[in-house]
C-alpha cells in the first residue's frame, strides 16, 4: 500500500515527513493545524494524520523507506499530541452519552458481576442499528457497495487491533481473548480468515481488495471508528477500554448481521458477500460471551481497578461507531434528495 | 496433550458455550456438527439457526409464536 493523499495540512505533515528520507526532525502536527481542528471525532484531515501513523505499526506503507519510521521519535510525539485531542473528544462524547444505569457499585458484589451487567445492559438497548435496518430493506446496490467500500478499511484489518492487547493482559483473560482472536482468524483455517472473507466478498463485486482505494475516501468518523480501536490497544493503559470496546463490538453485531445478511440476499448479492455476514451472526453470538463473560468478566477480576475503563471503552464504541453509521445513512439520503443529473 | 475435555458454560440470559465438542444433537435427533472451538447454543427457543444462538434472545420485536 502506498501513502494516502494527504486531505489538509495535519495528514499533509505526516505525508510529508514519511516521504522525507531518512525519517528525522519535522514539525507534525502543526500546532496552529492542531487549533484548527474543532471536532476530531469527524475530522478527516485528522483522522487521516491519526490513521497513517497507526498504520506505521501495522503493515505499513511501500513508499515509507526507512523501516525505523515506526519508532522514530518525533513521529511518536506527533502520534502522542494526535492521541491526546483524540482521546480528550472520545472522553467528552461518552460523558454527552445519556446514562440511565446505575452505578457500577449497584449492578452486582464484586467487579466481575458488575461490568458483565454493565456490558449486557448497554448492549441490549440497541436493536439492529438504521444502517442494518437500511441494508435489510431498502438500499439500492450501488448503497450496498458503498456501505462495503466504507466498511473496508476495518474488516480488511479486521480483529488486528486487538491482538495488540493479547501480551498486556494475564490468566483466564488473555486465554478468552486468544480464543476470540483464533475464530476471527480462521480458526486454523487460512481461507476462513475473516479479512480474506471479506477481501473475497469485495473481488465477488469487482471491488479492489487493498486497502488504498477505501482509506482515500473514507469519511472522517469511519477512519475515527477503526483509529479508536488502535487508540485503545496501543495503549497499555487503556487495556480495559480495549476490551469493553470488543464486547460491545462483538454485542451488537449479530443481529444487525443477520439484517445485512437479508439484505444481500434481497439484492442477490453474490455468495462471498452473505457467506461473510452469514458466518457473523453464528461467530459474533460466541464472541459477544467470551468477550463480556470470559474476557472483561476475568479482566476485572483480576484487575479490579479496570472496571471503568471497560464501561468507558464500551460506551466510547457504541458512541463513535453510532456517529459513523449517521454519517453513512446522511450521505445516502442527500445521495438520493440530490436532484438526478439529466 | 491433555485428554479432551467437553466443558459447558452457562451465560444467564443467553446461550451455552460448549467447548470440545463434536455435534450437538437437537431434541428430533437431528444432528448439527460443531466447526468451531467453541459454539453458542441457543436456549430461548428463538434462533433461526437451531441448534446456535443467533443473538435472537436480544431482539425483544422478533418473538416467535410457540
Amino acid at each position: 500500500m502506498r501513502l494516502p493523499e494527504p486531505c489538509g495540512p495535519l495528514s499533509e505533515g505526516v505525508v510529508e515527513t514519511l516521504r522525507a528520507q531518512p525519517v528525522g526532525p519535522h514539525a507534525v502536527p502543526e500546532p496552529r493545524a492542531m487549533g484548527d481542528v474543532t471536532y476530531p471525532l469527524t475530522d478527516r484531515d485528522f483522522q487521516l494524520a491519526l490513521w497513517i501513523l497507526y498504520e506505521l505499526h501495522y503493515r505499513g506503507f511501500d513508499d515509507v523507506e526507512d523501516p525505523r519510521a515506526e519508532w522514530d521519535p518525533l513521529l511518536m510525539v506527533s502520534r502522542a499530541a494526535l492521541e491526546r485531542t483524540y482521546e480528550h473528544a472520545v472522553r467528552e462524547l461518552v460523558a454527552e452519552t445519556p446514562q440511565d444505569a446505575p452505578a457500577l457499585e449497584d449492578l452486582g458484589d464484586t467487579p466481575a458481576e458488575q461490568v458483565t451487567a454493565a456490558l449486557v445492559r448497554m448492549t441490549a438497548r440497541s436493536g439492529p442499528s438504521d444502517v442494518a435496518q437500511f441494508l435489510h430493506r431498502r438500499a439500492s446496490r450501488e448503497e450496498f457497495r458503498s456501505y462495503l467500500a466504507e466498511r473496508a478499511v476495518y474488516h480488511l484489518r479486521e480483529s488486528d487491533p486487538q491482538s495488540f492487547v493479547l501480551p498486556r493482559i494475564g490468566g483466564a483473560a488473555k486465554v478468552a481473548l486468544a480464543e476470540l482472536q483464533y475464530d476471527e482468524y480462521g480458526g486454523g483455517r487460512a481461507d476462513r480468515l475473516h479479512q480474506t472473507l471479506f477481501a473475497r466478498a469485495l473481488a465477488s463485486l469487482e471491488m479492489p481488495t487493498d486497502l488504498a482505494p477505501y482509506v482515500a475516501q473514507a469519511t472522517g468518523a469511519t477512519l475515527a471508528s477503526v483509529n479508536l480501536m488502535s487508540l485503545f490497544a496501543l495503549n497499555r493503559r487503556l487495556r480495559g477500554a480495549a476490551m469493553g470496546h470488543l464486547a460491545a463490538f462483538e454485542a451488537t453485531s449479530s443481529l444487525p448481521c443477520e439484517r445485512i445478511l437479508r439484505g444481500a440476499r434481497r439484492l442477490g448479492l453474490p455468495e462471498a458477500v452473505q457467506d461473510y455476514y452469514d458466518e457473523h451472526v453464528e461467530a459474533d453470538a460466541v464472541h459477544e460471551q467470551v468477550a463480556i463473560r470470559g474476557i472483561c468478566a476475568a479482566l476485572v477480576e483480576d484487575e479490579p481497578d479496570l472496571a471503568p475503563d471497560v464501561v468507558l471503552g464500551a460506551t466510547a464504541c457504541l458512541a463513535v461507531d453510532g456517529l459513523a453509521g449517521e454519517v453513512l445513512l446522511e450521505s445516502w439520503r442527500s445521495r438520493r434528495d440530490a436532484p438526478v443529473a439529466g | 496433550m491433555s485428554e479432551r475435555r467437553v466443558v459447558v458454560t452457562d451465560c444467564p440470559g443467553g446461550p451455552l458455550l460448549v467447548r470440545g465438542a463434536d455435534e450437538v444433537v437437537g431434541v428430533d435427533g437431528t444432528s448439527a456438527a460443531v466447526e468451531r472451538a467453541v459454539v453458542a447454543v441457543c436456549r430461548c427457543g428463538r434462533s433461526e439457526r437451531m441448534p446456535w444462538c443467533d443473538d435472537s434472545h436480544r431482539d425483544r420485536r422478533r418473538r416467535k409464536k410457540p
